[in-house]
């Protein structure tokens, strides 16, 4: 059996060890971890997978520890990844979010990964998504994503949950800051955190007076949840509306998020490939080099270079 | 793109002490190298150590112990992570461990012992020269 063989019928099986394994491969983006993820992906598709995102200090971590504990209850098996920031200056990275879920580490159907972004843009890591993928074909029922602190623009996280879970927290910004593009308009559910705090109430207002200038009329309203994530106060009420919208999403068969997430994921695959192609037969034709120097030297623009390239040598084909 | 492999480190504290200034100052020391340091927080039991080894795939860990207790913690997580086949991790320690008790914990398997005071750029050096060539 071929090592990629190996790893396959380990995840598929649930062992931990090669989930640890394929999700190491997939991070380092190394050739085996293309043909895996194409091997798992028909095993996928069947987990709920559920974003969890919101400024630093919310309390993010925190309530996932009582939110995996909640659907352990339930019988559910959970996956945890739990993205923070690489630094741009030494590429290294402290990964602190298993600080609040020492506990789940040894319960056998709870499986916690941190993950570095390793500078990819958007609040999440390039091998988040796949990563999840690993989990999703090993048996997981639930999967939480936790993105780095977010502010207004980290909203990739689209992109790879069935349900975004926006955090808030009293005293950590104004209506002003609500009312800004971003984070606002990709929740499913808000949860103001914190909420033993005073201001919390005023917190869901501000939320709600921004949802209220919404026009769209979507048939999903997104509820504003109060929790106290310290003592797991609100969270049965939060598993109860993340339920609901796995319902909703299953029974609308309108499945424009999983039409939205496969047509990003193709985009984004076929940017990658065709840029790498490109620039790899640039090179081989020695262009690529000779223009960098005329950049240099400011003789041309990095746009222009481009073009003139691309079309120099792709008009013929 | 390009495959990058990073150095994965595990910091971790077993036991009941609750003074983890050393182990941050490492774990920094180690983030500000390029590596990804993941570190669990105070009084870890053997089994959540050897267990997150496990699931965050690293390379190598680095345990920070004050307590006395290094004598019974370190020989249980070494048999663990023995039974779960993780021999390939590279262990080091670091606290406070008299010098009588260090060739014993070697022979269990740990790789070196760092006293107080150590300068952080001789670990880093002692993990890039040590790196478990893994598979």
């Amino acid at each position: 059996m071929t090592k990629i063989e190996e790893i396959l019928q380990g995840i598929l099986t649930g062992n931990k060890r090669s989930i640890a394994k394929a999700i190491t491969l997939i991070e380092n983006a190394t050739a085996e971890s293309k043909k895996l993820i194409a091997k798992i992906y028909p095993h996928t598709g069947k987990a709920h997978i559920i974003g969890i995102t919101g400024p630093s200090g919310s309390g993010k971590s925190t309530l996932i520890e009582k939110i995996v504990r909640e659907y352990r209850q339930n019988g559910k098996k959970v996956g945890v990844i739990a993205v923070d920031p690489t630094s741009p200056f030494t590429g290294g990275a402290f990964l602190g979010d298993r600080i609040r879920m020492q506990e789940l580490s040894t319960d056998a159907e709870v499986f916690i990964r941190s993950m570095a972004t390793r500078n990819y843009p958007g609040g999440i890591a390039r091998a988040t998504k796949d990563a999840v993928k690993v989990l999703d074909a090993s048996g997981k029922d639930v999967i939480i994503v936790e993105t780095v602190g977010a502010g207004q623009s980290e909203v990739e996280i689209i992109k790879v949950a069935d349900s975004v879970v926006v955090m808030h927290a009293p005293g950590l910004g104004d209506e002003i800051q609500a009312i800004k593009a971003g984070l606002m308009e990709i929740a499913d559910i808000f949860v103001v955190n914190k909420a033993d705090r005073e201001n919390a109430d005023k917190a869901v207002i501000d939320i709600q007076s921004i949802l209220q200038l919404n026009n769209k009329k979507n048939a999903w309203k997104p509820p504003i949840l109060k929790t106290v994530a310290l003592t797991g106060e609100g969270v049965p009420k939060l598993i109860e509306k993340l339920e609901e919208h796995k319902q909703f999403l299953r029974k609308e068969k309108e499945h424009k998020k999983s039409l939205l997430k496969a047509e990003a994921e193709l985009v984004e695959a076929i940017k990658e490939q065709t840029a790498r192609a490109v620039i790899e037969e640039l090179k081989r034709r020695g262009k690529f080099e000779e223009l960098l120097q005329k950049i240099l030297k400011r003789e041309t623009d990095p746009v222009s270079a481009a073009e003139k390239l691309l079309e120099e040598s792709f008009r013929k084909v | 793109m390009q495959s990058i492999r990073k150095i994965r480190v595990l910091i971790a504290k077993p036991g009941l002490d609750s003074h983890d200034r050393g182990a941050k100052v490492v774990a920094r020391a180690l983030r500000d190298a390029g590596m990804e340091v993941i570190y669990t927080g105070l009084r870890q039991t053997p089994e959540q150590i050897v267990e997150t080894a496990l699931q965050e795939d690293v390379d190598v860990i680095g345990l920070s112990i004050l307590s006395g207790a290094h004598k019974t913690l370190f020989p249980r997580i070494m048999e663990l992570l023995k039974e779960k086949g993780l021999t390939d991790i590279m262990v080091f320690a670091g606290g406070i461990i008299p010098e009588e008790d260090v060739p014993e914990l070697k022979k269990l398997g740990i790789k070196e012992v760092f006293g107080p005071g150590t300068p952080t750029d001789k670990i880093i050096k002692f993990v890039l020269e040590n790196l478990p060539h893994r598979t």
